[in-house]
């Protein structure tokens, strides 16, 4: 028990950092001290998982040998391409580590779906729920920074589909039906997948109409997608580090859209053409 | 619909978490001045690679013969640290050069 304790405290403490380092990088002359105090806080909820997480009905934790090989090897990548990108490249760096996030969390949200494969819920099935959205957000986050990735690196040119819009929304009306499909008649690992694939797809289409110069605020946008995402793994697991730092970012990501949009000049809708506006009540 | 309130009943104090989270996040970032959008942008883009915590915990709870679980895993787990590492590297390296331009001029 007081390992937990200690586990909740810690978990505490990183969300403290979270919110005092978000606020002193919206200052000039603090910001580079909150990106410190964050990543002094980020590095804390990650050891004291390792060291102090433990199981509800039993102690066996197990995969150490794995993770640390997963968290070498992504320490080792992301240090190196961070490192070695142009100054005038960072947008689409951010916006490849942005699709990372999201396609975490939708890992996680596959890896879970397997698991709850075996439970047996009646009735209104929250957990599924949470999952769903967090594979949908996680996914669409994915594919659609990899194409602002793309983008931007002059990789990927602008290209409007006919009907782009159209397609666009019944898409997004299918993923809505297929969800509600779910939570009705039980799940399906068909329907689970299907949802993966037209969010994935979904994600490319959403980003391809927009033009390279609005990429910043689709990039911004999609940074608050993950965040969301990342709020919802933590809704699952009842870890407030996670829900802090995702509900954080995906409310001040929204914010943030919004006043890049200002700052041009420009409305959301007007980006986006028309496309889906106001992230955050997706939720 | 019963069933549904009693997920939100039994989830109340996640929900209150929730909602004063995301009152916070709009509360804290507020007066951001428009040099800063892009950095904060990346530093925002670093904490949501928390979501790497969920990873490690799915690890630490699949069992070492449930081969799907641990591939789908180490790969979370790559991609969020990923995420986080790059995130806060890149955001150093931008608002190290904000710093050093105003000392030339």
């Amino acid at each position: 028990m007081i390992q937990l304790t200690f586990l909740e405290i810690a978990y505490l403490i990183a969300s403290l950092t979270f919110i005092i380092g978000l606020k002193m990088l919206s200052h000039p002359d603090s910001a580079r001290k909150g990106n410190l105090v964050a990543a002094a806080g980020m590095l804390l909820a990650i050891v004291v998982t390792l060291t102090l997480y433990q199981d509800f009905d039993s102690s066996k934790l197990l995969n150490y040998g794995l993770i640390f090989g997963g968290l070498v090897v992504g320490s080792v990548i992301g240090t190196i391409m961070a490192k070695r990108v142009q100054m005038t490249a960072m947008p689409q760096m951010v916006s490849f580590f942005n699709g990372m996030g999201g396609a975490c969390a939708a890992l996680i949200a596959i890896i879970e779906f397997q698991h709850h494969q075996h439970s047996t819920v009646t009735g209104f099935d929250g957990e599924l729920l949470v999952m769903l959205l967090g594979l949908l957000i996680g996914s669409v986050s994915f594919s659609g920074s990899l194409i602002a990735y793309g983008k931007l690196e002059g990789k990927i040119k602008d290209k409007v589909l006919p009907f782009n819009q159209v397609i666009n929304m019944s898409m997004l009306l299918a993923i809505i039906v297929l969800i509600v499909y779910q939570m009705v008649a039980g799940s399906s690992p068909l329907v689970f997948y299907g949802i993966l694939v037209i969010a994935l797809v979904y994600g490319v289409l959403f980003v391809m109409p927009i033009g390279g110069a609005d990429m910043p605020v689709v990039i911004s946008l999609l940074n608050s997608f993950t965040g969301m995402a990342a709020a919802f793994g933590g809704f699952l697991y009842g870890n407030k580090a996670m829900l802090t730092g995702g509900i954080l970012v995906g409310s001040a990501g929204t914010i943030l859209t919004i006043l890049m949009c200002n700052a041009m000049n420009r409305s959301l809708t007007n980006v986006l053409l028309g496309a889906f506006g106001g992230g955050a009540t997706g939720a | 619909m019963e069933s549904i309130l009693q997920f939100i009943g039994e989830n109340m104090e996640m929900v209150y978490f929730l909602i004063l989270a995301i009152l916070l996040g709009v509360e804290v970032i507020s007066n951001v001045p428009a040099i800063l959008h892009t950095p904060l942008m990346s530093g925002a883009n670093a904490i949501h690679g928390v979501v790497v915590v969920g990873a490690i915990i799915v690890m630490l709870q699949a069992s070492p013969d449930n081969y799907l679980a641990l591939g789908v895993g180490f790969l979370a787990v790559i991609v969020g640290t990923l995420n986080v590492i790059g995130g806060f590297v890149v955001t150093d390296r931008m608002l190290e050069m904000f710093k050093k331009k105003p000392k030339k001029s």
